[in-house]
């Protein structure tokens, strides 16, 4: 009897699913992918052929645009420019006396592995439980019933990395979202972009193992565990590869060393939160030492001391402008950091690392550029409209799929009620590949998670 | 010899700079008083104070005369809620005076006693023309505690001075609603119980002092010095400021301060918008961080960012809370951000000048440009509400204040990497 209730309950799920599956839900036939176990569904919203006409377009590759229109169709962008008239077929949102920008990027976000409600069933950011974690997965915490998904997207947000927390030296794999709500973390996963890998400098992981009485506790064993881990990686990547040209045996299957050895050959990037330029420096070395490449610093509030060395070495900073003196590896932040890599030729990205503060990262952007004209250093809005997106999307590894307004972009736009590096600037609609995600005008278009139903209406 | 040179220089300094007679002119003077907007207006400073503000003013000839070219002129900003000047790095425990895990103190902590007026947060603020702060006192963050007040705030002036401490024992702070409860046993009502036990215990120790002086005392939960500092809490002349966010604990809360005759600020309210009509009512005025709008606990599931807008609009004095010391200078972002959800600008303005200093009891002193009141003023470059716009100038007490930062000189150091010599070397 209880075998007959469970199978008609299997058959009954079965129902239903098939009745109501979305694109978003995977084909069980499909065959598992070693290489990708937890396949992105992501499948646009629905959308349908748009001009945004007579707009202040600031396009993400420096360019700003007046009377400028965007034409999007099948999720990507067709032209971008002054003066182009909108073909037949098209719906036309005018834009007159508004600003349109690319999707913002927040490349460093906590949003659904520290969800709202903040409370310790759902806290699933920090596996805090060894220094080196690389083993575990970011996407594996996500709940994408965080109402702070809905809220960051009324901020522009239209792609986000979300990050393990920095308690380890090795947090473990970070993932790229399209901020489009779901029922799975699957059904939002960036189709094609790279997994990152979150390393820990300095303060958090010799606080949090020294607490415990275990190593590391201070920097140099920091730098000792960093170090220890790359020697087995190097060693289990050397194994792997040998194996695929037939020569030996394939290493034992290690998740840990799987991700590490994924840095080693380039597939995933290390996104290294760090405070101070001399620790940065010393992770610089250690990168060569073991032959990989740091894509980027993370909150690096000491990043305008070694400019110059982040330039020369490619590697971008994801900083604040406003965050500074809640502990000592971050006294020296300043307002001005963002200008000052920027002025060295380094790239710059500005993130929230909070889900308040990704709901304004063009405020922040706004507060480090009058920051910069305070030192005498005038950085034009056209350029800084990058450090949240285009440069952001260099960061994560998909500036061939998003972060401007080009032709043949995944058309991921929001338009504004005024500059965007204004503090009355608003979103009005927010496109995710296409498809209307976002409507300040259209209650239609103002999604809310499982989780608010039920509960008093804030009413934004 | 050379010390007493130093200090009788220093003195006659101090002394030229107090007795500065300064006339603000071209400028578009927000009073914040019932003069209201003033186009192209005059301020004149003697004394430290506001001698005459108007259209038609007479500069006097001794007057040195900073012309505002049109710009905009407003009371400094006041931020509540803050930590400035009692935490100088929030997780190096020496360096941070912010609460305590005393067991005999509570109520009767006083943050006072731990500004440090070379914090180098205080400098950050008056650059963004933050003239006023109101400290308020925390609770230890490791929950070892379960007595309920965390003590009383103080109001500070951000002037470059020795002492910042403009008015201590403004407010008596508490937290009520989760917080409350969990350092009550875990619920809310034990806490409101626990409340109304000690409010209970002050009056009797205030009516009995002889018989607990001689040790005949009734059990009582709190400490003498906790008793002792509740006492003009009891007797209306101490504000108690409430850190509630639910609606119901709001109500909660309400009820028991008309029940106890208490004067009461609120702050956090995020769902203070669904009973600001009670509020409105109550006369309580609340506290509040315009961005919270997230359902990041239980008790704030109703959070929005029209909160602000809604509880002007039923008629509640609200201000602007920060809750850290290190970013105070983005309170005027927040009030930006409030009038890009429905608060009028100039309620914008108030709740950053003078309503704040109404509800902690120094608007005799200063909150708008008005004659008579305190020089506290600031001279911006745009709208004060836009990260675009700088303070340009920032007069504290008739005193134009130094605006570098500790921050403003490592930016220096590091602008060009070349140097022959390393950054060490430049001042």
């Amino acid at each position: 009897m209880p075998k007959l209730r469970s199978m008609l309950a299997l058959l009954l799920a079965g129902a239903v699913l098939s009745a109501c599956a979305t694109a978003e839900i995977a084909d069980k036939t499909d065959k598992p992918d070693p290489k990708n176990p937890f396949p992105s569904t992501y499948a646009p919203l629905p959308g349908q052929p748009t001009a945004i006409v007579n707009a202040t377009i600031l396009t993400g590759t420096g360019e700003q645009i007046a009377n400028g229109t965007v034409l999007f169709r099948d999720g990507k962008i067709e032209s971008v420019g002054a003066n182009l008239s909108p073909p037949s077929g098209y719906t036309v949102v005018d834009a007159k006396g508004k600003w349109v920008t690319p999707g913002i990027i927040d490349v460093h976000s906590h949003l659904g592995v520290y969800p709202s409600p903040g409370v310790d069933s759902l806290s699933d950011g920090n596996e805090a439980t060894d220094p080196n974690t690389a083993e575990v997965w970011a996407e594996h915490s996500v709940w994408p019933q965080d109402e702070g998904f809905n809220a960051a997207r009324r901020g522009g947000i239209t792609t986000l990395q979300i990050l393990p927390g920095s308690a380890n030296l090795f947090g473990g794999r970070s993932v790229i979202l399209k901020n489009v709500p779901a029922r799975t973390v699957q059904g939002m996963k960036f189709p094609g972009a790279p997994y990152g890998l979150k390393m820990a400098c300095g303060e958090n992981p010799k606080r949090v193992y020294g607490q415990k009485g275990r190593s590391p506790a201070t920097r140099m064993a920091n730098v000792a565990g960093y170090r220890a881990a790359w020697i087995k990686a190097a060693d289990y990547a050397r194994k792997a590869k040998a194996a695929e040209k037939g020569d030996g045996a394939p290493p034992d299957r290690d998740l840990k060393l799987e991700t590490l050895a994924g840095v080693l050959n380039g597939e995933i990037l290390v996104q290294n939160h760090c405070y101070r330029a001399d620790e940065m420096a010393v992770m610089i070395d250690i990168a060569k030492e073991f032959g990989y490449k740091i894509t980027a610093f993370h909150h690096a509030s000491e990043a305008y001391k070694v400019a110059d060395l982040l330039a020369k070495n490619g590697i971008c900073s994801a900083t604040w402008a406003g965050w500074w003196g809640f502990k000592v590896e971050a006294l020296d932040g300043i307002e001005e950091n963002a200008v000052l890599i920027n002025k060295a030729g380094a790239c710059v990205v500005i993130h929230s690392d909070d889900p308040n503060l990704t709901q304004r990262l063009n405020q922040e952007t706004a507060a480090a550029l009058a920051a910069g004209r305070r030192i005498g250093i005038d950085v034009p809005e056209s350029e800084a409209i990058k450090w949240i997106t285009a440069n952001a999307a260099k960061m994560i590894g998909v500036a061939d799929k998003t972060g401007t307004l080009e032709t043949g972009k995944q058309a991921d736009v929001v338009i504004w009620n005024a500059d965007p590096f204004s503090v009355y600037a608003t979103t009005e609609k927010v496109y995710i590949d296409g498809g209307l995600a976002y409507d300040r005008a259209d209650p239609r278009y103002h999604p809310k998670s499982d989780f608010m139903l039920g509960h008093p209406k804030g009413g934004e | 010899m050379r010390t007493l040179l130093i200090a009788l220089l220093t003195a006659a300094l101090a002394a030229t700079a107090q007795a500065d007679t300064i006339a603000v002119t071209n400028a578009h003077i927000q009073t914040m008083g019932s003069a209201g907007e003033i186009d192209n207006g005059t301020v004149v400073i003697k004394n430290g104070r506001i001698a005459a503000v108007g259209r038609n003013v007479a500069v006097p000839n001794d007057a040195r005369v900073v012309d505002a070219k049109g710009s905009l002129v407003t009371p400094g900003v006041f931020v509540t809620g803050t930590n400035i000047g009692v935490v100088e790095i929030d997780l190096v425990s020496q360096t941070n005076d912010s609460a305590t895990k005393s067991p005999d103190i509570s109520a009767a902590f006083d943050v006072q006693y731990g500004v440090d007026p070379n914090s180098t947060v205080i400098p950050v603020a008056r650059q963004a023309g933050v003239t006023h702060a109101l400290v308020t006192p925390g609770y230890d963050g490791d929950g070892s505690r379960d007595l309920l007040f965390a003590g009383q705030a103080a109001v500070l002036s951000l002037a470059d001075s020795i002492n910042p401490v403009m008015r201590a024992k403004a407010a008596m702070m508490i937290e009520l609603g989760e917080g409350g409860a969990a350092r009550a046993g875990g619920a809310r009502g034990a806490s409101i119980l626990a409340l109304k036990a000690d409010l209970e215990d002050v009056r009797w120790f205030m009516r009995n002092r002889g018989n607990y002086n001689t040790g005949a005392a009734r059990d009582l939960r709190l400490s003498r010095l906790d008793l002792q500092a509740l006492i003009p809490v009891v007797q209306g002349k101490m504000p108690l400021l409430v850190k509630v966010h639910r609606a119901s604990d709001i109500r909660a809360v309400l009820k028991l301060a008309r029940e106890e005759r208490l004067r009461l600020i609120l702050t956090g309210a995020e769902e203070g918008w669904m009973v600001a009509g009670d509020l409105a009512r109550a006369n309580v005025p609340v506290l509040l961080a315009p961005q919270a709008n997230l359902p990041d606990r239980f008790e704030t599931l109703g959070a929005s960012m029209e909160n602000a807008a809604r509880l002007n609009q039923a008629g509640v004095t609200i201000a602007f809370s920060n809750g850290d010391g290190h970013r105070v200078r983005e309170v005027r972002y927040d009030a930006g951000n409030a009038v890009a959800h429905g608060l009028p600008y100039k309620a914008a303005l108030a709740a950053l000048t003078i309503n704040p200093a109404r509800i902690f009891n120094v608007a005799n002193t200063t909150g708008s440009i008005e004659r008579g009141k305190s020089a506290d003023l600031v001279i911006w470059t745009g709208d004060p509400l836009e990260p675009s716009t700088q303070a340009q100038t920032v007069i504290i007490g008739g005193i134009e204040q130094p605006l570098d930062t500790r921050a403003q000189d490592l930016a220096r150091r590091y602008k060009d990497l070349n140097g022959a010599m390393p950054p060490a070397y430049k001042q």
